[in-house]
């Protein structure tokens, strides 16, 4: 039997997964699905802020919209220094990701042990953002998770078509006069929004893996766009719902892990029917 | 007469402290020109800084006597056939039509109007029967007038292209060229990086040879001749004109 609240926390995991599949097929698309992983390690210093901040202001250190707001807040942060790390071409995106993700997660690690002996935010639970913790989710945890994801999914679908352009060919769009700067912010501020979205279910450690892995399971078996949206978002659904699933039943795994192994599972079924239809 | 379709004032480019290309002025006159000239010479980057996709260090260029901004709708770019991923998750036709995106609201789906724009320039380059195949399951003929189809859906009035000729098969070469004459007794004009000097006799209208700089440019009796490619093929250190033209 599936009491009310787990309902509500499984619909909020799908409306992410959905997200995160649609989101992500255009990160990886443009060859940038790696920014989510800086991104949810540069939001856990953040977070911590976030909940010192509001247990020192006397407010309720568990309520998640501050959070969130923190989360987004430094891994912004992060995206700009990854943007000065590489901005002069002598540091290597893949290195200059690796330093902003390790740096900013240490920084959040040792916020975080200083963080836990406060009165008030040691309760907060915030240590669940790092591998996501779905069973821990209020009601109104899950709408604000899922509100915000579904938003992502409308704009990403209103702009199918300059953002396919973009993601094919950057040169032909920038010819042709789209704004592909605007662009790439926008898929900057949706593949943010996501990973920021994901990190109370499913923790800033796997959040990459969510935009990542239902994403490359639909491009194994969509030869359209529109067709590998509709897959990624799909699976994206049933791994969320479905890692959500197993962690609220058995509390001692981490949603984060339950989510990116049913993903797995996926990854691995898209990549032997692909293998099959090439045969 | 208008404006020529380009002119260029005083054109460097730099990649970073090296020059690529170094004071170039020139004006084309309408019709086919073939851009020639070794690997290195600045062809590709010629087109790119003309289109804004590069920076240019000096120099600038303008369009039917108009600047970039005010000229594109004008302007049709074919790039190099390796400068994407053909396993991108497209139909032949979903690449066309995406010349249509200026045209239209970007919001939804494309309208149908457009869509059969971009079926008609398919058919154009003999690829109607290859509209809903998967990109990646063309041949590199086919999506090269894949790319050509997408430029003609552009319906510009100066054709900036980059190599289409390149490694094509002869029914794509034959379908290229043709196209090509079409565009030209259409008004249009045309400016193709090109690497094959023995189509340019036949083919072409006007030669503008770069060797990091221009080296000759005129009408191909005048400007297409051995000295000329000679200073622009031997022109780079350790090179002899044979080495550079293989």
């Amino acid at each position: 039997m599936i009491g009310h609240n787990t309902l509500v926390v499984l619909l909020g995991c799908a409306a992410l997964g959905v997200a995160a599949g649609v989101v992500g097929s255009f990160a990886l698309l443009r060859g940038r699905a790696l920014l989510a992983d800086a991104i949810g390690h540069a939001a856990l210093p953040g977070v911590v802020l976030a909940a010192m901040i509001v247990s020192l202001l006397g407010g309720e250190s568990r309520a998640l919209a501050p959070l969130l707001l923190g989360a987004a807040l430094t891994g912004v942060l992060g995206l700009l220094a990854l943007r000065r790390l590489t901005a002069s071409g002598r540091i290597r995106p893949d290195a200059a990701i690796a330093v902003v993700l390790s740096s900013f997660y240490a920084l959040g690690t040792v916020g975080l042990s200083i963080a836990q002996t406060l009165p008030g935010v040691a309760q907060a639970g915030l240590s669940s953002f790092i591998l996501g913790q779905a069973a821990t989710l209020t009601e109104s945890d899950a709408i604000l998770a899922g509100a915000l994801a579904l938003g992502c999914v409308a704009v990403a679908v209103a702009l199918f078509q300059p953002l396919r352009a973009l993601c094919f060919d950057e040169a032909f769009a920038r010819a042709q006069g789209l704004p592909v700067r605007a662009l790439d912010l926008t898929l900057l501020g949706l593949l943010l929004a996501v990973c920021v979205a994901g990190l109370p279910a499913v923790g800033l450690v796997l959040v990459v893996a969510l935009l990542v892995v239902p994403a490359a399971a639909a491009r194994l078996l969509a030869g359209r766009l529109p067709g590998m949206l509709a897959l990624a978002a799909l699976f994206g659904a049933v791994a969320g719902a479905g890692g959500a699933l197993v962690s609220t039943r058995f509390a001692s795994i981490p949603t984060g892990a339950a989510v990116v192994l049913g993903g797995l599972v996926l990854f691995a079924g898209a990549l032997g029917v692909s293998r099959m239809r090439r045969a | 007469m208008s404006a020529p379709p380009v002119e260029i004032q005083g054109l460097t480019v730099r990649y970073g402290e090296r020059p690529a290309l170094t004071g170039v002025n020139w004006t084309a006159a309408p019709g086919l020109t073939a851009i020639l000239g070794p690997n290195g010479a600045g062809k590709s980057t010629l087109l790119k800084a003309a289109l804004g996709l590069i920076p240019a260090a000096e120099g600038q260029v303008r369009f039917f006597g108009l600047p970039l901004e005010q000229a594109r709708p004008r302007l049709a770019y074919l790039p190099q056939r390796a400068s994407v991923d053909w396993d991108f998750p497209a139909s032949a036709l979903d690449v066309v039509a995406m010349a249509r995106l200026p045209r239209t609201r970007w919001f939804g789906r494309l309208p149908r109007a457009e869509r059969e724009a971009a079926r008609a320039a398919l058919a154009a380059v003999g690829m109607a029967d290859f509209a809903d195949r998967q990109i990646g399951r063309l041949s590199g003929g086919q999506q090269q007038r894949v790319f050509l189809a997408r430029a003609l859906a552009q319906e510009a009035d100066l054709f900036l292209m980059d190599e289409p000729l390149a490694a094509v098969d002869v029914v794509t070469e034959q379908t290229i060229l043709a196209v090509l004459h079409g565009l030209v007794r259409a008004g249009k004009s045309v400016l193709m990086v090109h690497h094959d000097l023995s189509l340019v006799q036949a083919h072409f209208d006007q030669v503008l040879i770069l060797a990091g700089r221009v080296v000759g440019a005129g009408p191909v009796a005048e400007a297409f001749t051995e000295p000329a490619i000679a200073r622009a093929f031997g022109g780079l250190p350790g090179r002899t004109p044979t080495e550079a033209a293989a």
